[in-house]
């Protein structure tokens, strides 16, 4: 399927991203197998050592586990862990741009919260 | 894997077209090797392959002296010519004919990599086929030898739009710890996520062989109006969305590699760039 790397995220972090996706939506669930290193390369069109920075950092983050010789499993806890992570993300990285955008151009943040409720 | 020390070459001796050049290669990783137009990119394939031999310095590949030539090298290294050889033969002799020359020879493999191509071994003679045709079945052979050393010279000119793609998931699910993979191109877009090695080569010498990792700790590749505004600025871009920058990466942000920009850095600030990655 290719991946449509965009260039502000790096190519192993898009790919974290895109296990993060799979875990959130429970298309991989807590005990299952990932797919391996080879399947996502092949799938991604990337160097395998790309696709074993992503997995050492899914590995490093608690959300996968490396089974020697078998290969890397979701975690029990696969599901929190990633909400904490998109959290801290969302926090550093998304609302800045989002307050910048609100001053910019000068939107009321009461329209904003009215949105939310109404949701 | 390949150890070149030192190598002096020159098709004419008043006009040496390496001096002192040095490089070591090893297995696990997909090189990519770049370098202008006459900068001896396919020269230097030669070298290491045993096709050509040095005027001084020594070629090591697989701990044996290169142009020794010796069988239990030549049979785990496939080298993949940019102008390619294709004798008169069906897809099948062809196989027949060649294929003995490399014991870890898989024909199952060969037969899928032609399948992924969408050619097969009833596809006639060979020097009948298009030019990108001829050059799938020999990636396709290449790949099938299971050679730890292969070096392919500009595989990707002349594939269509959906061979790069296929091209590049077979050269993922090939590469692994044991295998060396260099590939020389100037078709950078193509292939910059499969390069996990960065060899430049510039005036006779390597003016950089880093991994990708390493490149991306020193080096930020940004625009002007993101990220951050720190760090010494090697070479910039202009585009309609803001310059892109090559800068020092003072602050440790993680950025993604972009080949053209960094070929472009290099070439403009050599010593720059070089004593960066000593």
């Amino acid at each position: 399927m290719g991946m449509d790397f965009n260039n502000t995220q790096t190519i192993w972090m898009q790919i974290v991203d895109w296990v993060f996706e799979q875990i959130l939506t429970a298309a991989w669930k807590p005990g299952d197998k990932a797919k391996s290193v080879r399947e996502l390369a092949v799938m991604f069109e990337v160097n395998p050592n790309t696709v074993m920075r992503s997995y050492d950092y899914l590995q490093n983050n608690e959300i996968f586990l490396n089974k020697r010789g078998i290969g890397f499993f979701v975690t029990e806890n696969a599901m929190e862990k990633v909400k904490l992570l998109r959290k801290k993300q969302f926090m550093e990285e998304e609302v800045p741009v989002f307050i910048k955008n609100l001053k910019l151009l000068g939107v009321d943040i009461q329209e904003i919260v009215k949105l939310v409720n109404s949701d | 894997m390949i150890q070149l020390e030192n190598i002096q070459f020159g098709y004419v001796k008043s006009r040496p077209l390496f001096k002192e050049l040095s490089l070591t290669m090893e297995p696990g990783h997909i090189y990519g090797l770049l370098g202008k137009n006459g900068a001896g990119k396919t020269t230097l394939l030669k070298i290491m392959s045993g096709l050509r031999f040095p005027d001084g310095g020594s070629a090591t590949i697989m701990g044996e002296n290169a142009s020794l030539r010796k069988a239990e090298v030549l049979q785990n290294l496939y080298f993949l010519q940019e102008e390619m050889f294709v004798p008169h033969l069906r897809i099948d002799e062809f196989e027949k004919a060649y294929a003995p020359f490399y014991p870890n020879f898989s024909s199952e493999k060969f037969a899928e990599y032609l399948r992924e191509f969408e050619l097969d071994r009833e596809f006639g003679y060979m020097d009948k086929l298009s030019h990108g045709q001829k050059k799938k079945v020999l990636i396709a052979f290449a790949l099938a030898t299971n050679t730890k050393v292969l070096i392919m010279d500009e595989p990707t000119n002349g594939l269509d739009i959906p061979s790069k793609s296929t091209f590049r998931k077979l050269m993922a699910s090939a590469a692994d710890e044991s295998r060396l993979v260099i590939i020389s191109t100037h078709q950078v877009r193509d292939l910059h996520s499969l390069i996990d090695m960065v060899a430049i080569l510039d005036n006779g010498h390597m003016l950089l062989n880093a991994s990708s990792f390493e490149i991306t700790e020193k080096l930020l590749f940004d625009m002007d109006n993101m990220k951050s505004a720190e760090g010494k600025i090697f070479y910039t871009e202009e585009s309609p969305r803001g310059n892109y920058q090559v800068k020092e990466n003072v602050n440790h942000i993680d950025s993604t590699l972009d080949l053209e920009l960094l070929f472009n850095a290099a070439i403009s600030k050599k010593n720059e760039i070089s004593n960066l990655f000593k």
